[in-house]
């Protein structure tokens, strides 16, 4: 489903603030792949989103997403592939546009816009439905608009906005890391619905490595812009916090310094 | 009455203002490039709603120019707002001629309003108000129209994309939305307003005038603001007319300071002043917000003192 081969990623290349954040980083992703991956700060798990999503482009390397090669498409046109769900509750919805404005412009992902009414009553019908298995009420509050509504509600918003149109593959950057540890729990068992009962590809960064082991049926840790442990199926299962830590000392040489992720 | 046909150019900068959240200069060059559009077409004899059919697309041109400046070649919105502005008093000079274009005796698109019998009614006439009513009917009709057409196309599926890039960008291209493009034809619309207005108002005034487009966004932002402030901002279409109100206020406001003797070449200054107060007020609040928690909290203190 995705294919990622030896991509580069550097930052402010020939400046002082030259900054390699990917490094001849490979990965494949079968359909229906649930991947967690784990890393210290600055390892370059959120480049390596930003990277499949377009935001930035690779220095090198190729990205393939379902057989279509994007490694050149614009972020824009990437997005009739992906779902995407970010660290920052802000910046996945529109704030001053209604929670039905907001589904409707997700409904509408990788479809032409045209001079249509943007939303139709059908849809709204749809929206109310999908909105109540959030169990956040808020199917009553339509109209209402998304800044209104707090960080949980917000994240859950975008969750169901990413996987409105079924995604090829649904990339998740710490979604659940702003949130108090209550509705975190919250968000990530929605999460874990969508994408089993979707059967959805995803890639999905977390600071918390209960969470990693807990989700998913592959673990991959990040170091210095490189896989550095990737895990699966049975070796999954079995894997423990201590595991991974001792994994990491022996794999790169160092402790894992990711203080949040150790204190989770 | 100006301010009707003012209305119009303030609807255009609420667009890029508030919708997109840029301000854009291109609209000082822009309004006079409708007026000289719209003079220099009907001085050469063609048919005035052509002439501000015309202007109103020389105006979208001008979006289209600073939208490429912006988003082509990643040029700050300032910036490409300033450079297209300067590049206009060029063009804008090329097109009139002259600094100055008289169209006085000249059909104008209110001219049919004129004969008609209904301004010449004697009522109007002996209110002193007959020689004002063509660009009243004018205006109102102009002004609803386009309140009408932005309400919808507000509401499409492309107006919505506009409207998500201007809120949150980086939503709107997780959303596959061409947040590029939507700039470039917000800016379009826009400067196309702006245009269209100073085309209603060169005719209005019977004149084009290469200064006439100096200050106008601040006085755009100023009706804006003046609108948001005294008309509410709740649906779409109630921001939509405040804007209209807003700026028959504004010209209200200007005529009473002139009234009250304030020279006219201190209004630039004036509506500077104002505007920067209104877009200092969020701030001056959260200074005073501190401000006055505390004093409440020291009340509060003194209570407990007292009480205990
Ligand atoms: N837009 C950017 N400009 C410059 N440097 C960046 C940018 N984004 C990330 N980096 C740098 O790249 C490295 C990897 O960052 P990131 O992928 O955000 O790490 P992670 O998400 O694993 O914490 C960091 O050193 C970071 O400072
Ligand atoms: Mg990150």
């Amino acid at each position: 489903m995705l294919s990622i081969r030896g991509i580069h990623k550097t930052f402010n290349p020939g400046t002082v603030n030259e900054k390699t954040a990917l490094n001849n980083l490979t990965l494949e992703l079968k359909q229906g792949d649930f991947v967690t991956v784990i890393g210290g700060n600055g390892s370059g798990k959120s480049t390596l989103l930003n990277c499949i999503a377009g935001v930035h482009t690779v220095d090198a390397g190729s990205i393939t997403i379902d057989g279509d090669e994007v490694t050149r498409i614009p972020e824009h046109k990437r997005a009739a592939m992906l779902g995407r769900v970010f660290q920052d509750p802000m910046v996945g919805t529109a704030a001053n546009m209604g929670i039905e404005e907001n589904l409707a412009l997700a409904y509408r992902r990788g479809k032409r816009r045209t001079l249509k009414w943007g939303i139709s009553n059908q849809e709204r019908q749809l929206y109310k439905e999908l909105l109540s298995q959030l169990d956040l009420g808020l199917e009553n509050r339509l109209s209402d608009k998304v800044g209104l509504l707090s960080g949980g509600q917000r994240q859950a918003l975008t969750l169901l906005m990413a996987t409105l149109k079924k995604p090829k593959l649904l990339l998740l950057d710490e979604h659940t890391a702003a949130l108090d540890p209550k509705t975190a729990v919250k968000v990530l068992e929605l999460t874990d619905k969508f994408i089993t009962e979707g059967n959805l590809t995803t890639l999905m960064v977390t600071h918390n490595m209960r969470d990693a082991i807990k989700y998913g049926n592959r673990l991959i840790m990040m170091y210095e812009g490189r896989i550095l442990l990737d895990i699966a199926e049975e070796a999954k299962q079995k894997l423990t916090v201590e595991d991974l830590l001792k994994r990491f000392g022996q794999a790169s040489g160092e402790e894992f310094a990711n203080d949040r992720a150790l204190l989770s | 009455m100006l301010g009707l046909l003012w209305a119009v150019m303030t609807i255009g900068v609420y667009i890029t203002y508030r919708i997109l959240g840029i301000a854009d200069l291109s609209v000082e060059g822009s309004i006079t490039t409708g007026a000289a559009i719209a003079a220099h077409c009907i001085y050469t004899g063609m048919n005035p709603y052509l002439a501000t059919f015309l202007a109103l697309l020389g105006g979208m041109a001008a979006g289209l120019i600073t939208g490429l400046l912006h988003t082509k070649l990643k040029i700050p919105a300032l910036l490409s707002g300033i450079l297209t502005m300067i590049a206009l008093y060029s063009i804008n000079l090329r097109i009139l001629g002259k600094s100055n274009l008289s169209l006085l005796r000249m059909d104008t698109v209110y001219t049919v309003f004129k004969e008609s019998s209904l301004v010449n009614n004697p009522l109007f006439v002996r209110l002193n108000i007959a020689h004002q009513l063509p660009a009243i009917i004018l205006g109102i009709i102009c002004v609803l129209a386009i309140v009408t057409i932005l309400y919808w196309f507000f509401g499409t599926e492309i107006g919505c994309s506009i409207r998500a890039t201007g809120d949150n960008p980086q939503m709107a291209r997780a959303q596959g939305i061409n947040t590029n493009n939507m700039i470039i034809l917000g800016l379009i619309i826009s400067n196309g307003l702006v245009a269209l207005s100073g085309a209603l108002i060169a005719q209005q005034q019977s004149f084009a005038d290469i200064q006439m487009g100096i200050g106008s966004i601040v006085i755009g932002l100023a009706s804006v603001i003046i609108g948001e402030v005294l008309f509410g901002r709740r649906s779409f279409y109630s921001r939509l007319m405040s804007l209209v109100f807003g700026a028959i206020t504004y010209r209200l406001i200007i005529a009473l300071v002139l009234k009250m003797g304030m020279p006219a070449n201190d209004l630039k200054l004036f509506t500077a002043i104002t505007v920067a107060a209104a877009l200092a007020l969020p701030t001056f609040r959260s200074y005073l917000r501190p401000l006055t928690k505390s004093m409440k909290g020291g009340a509060v203190d003194a209570v407990n003192k007292r009480n205990s």
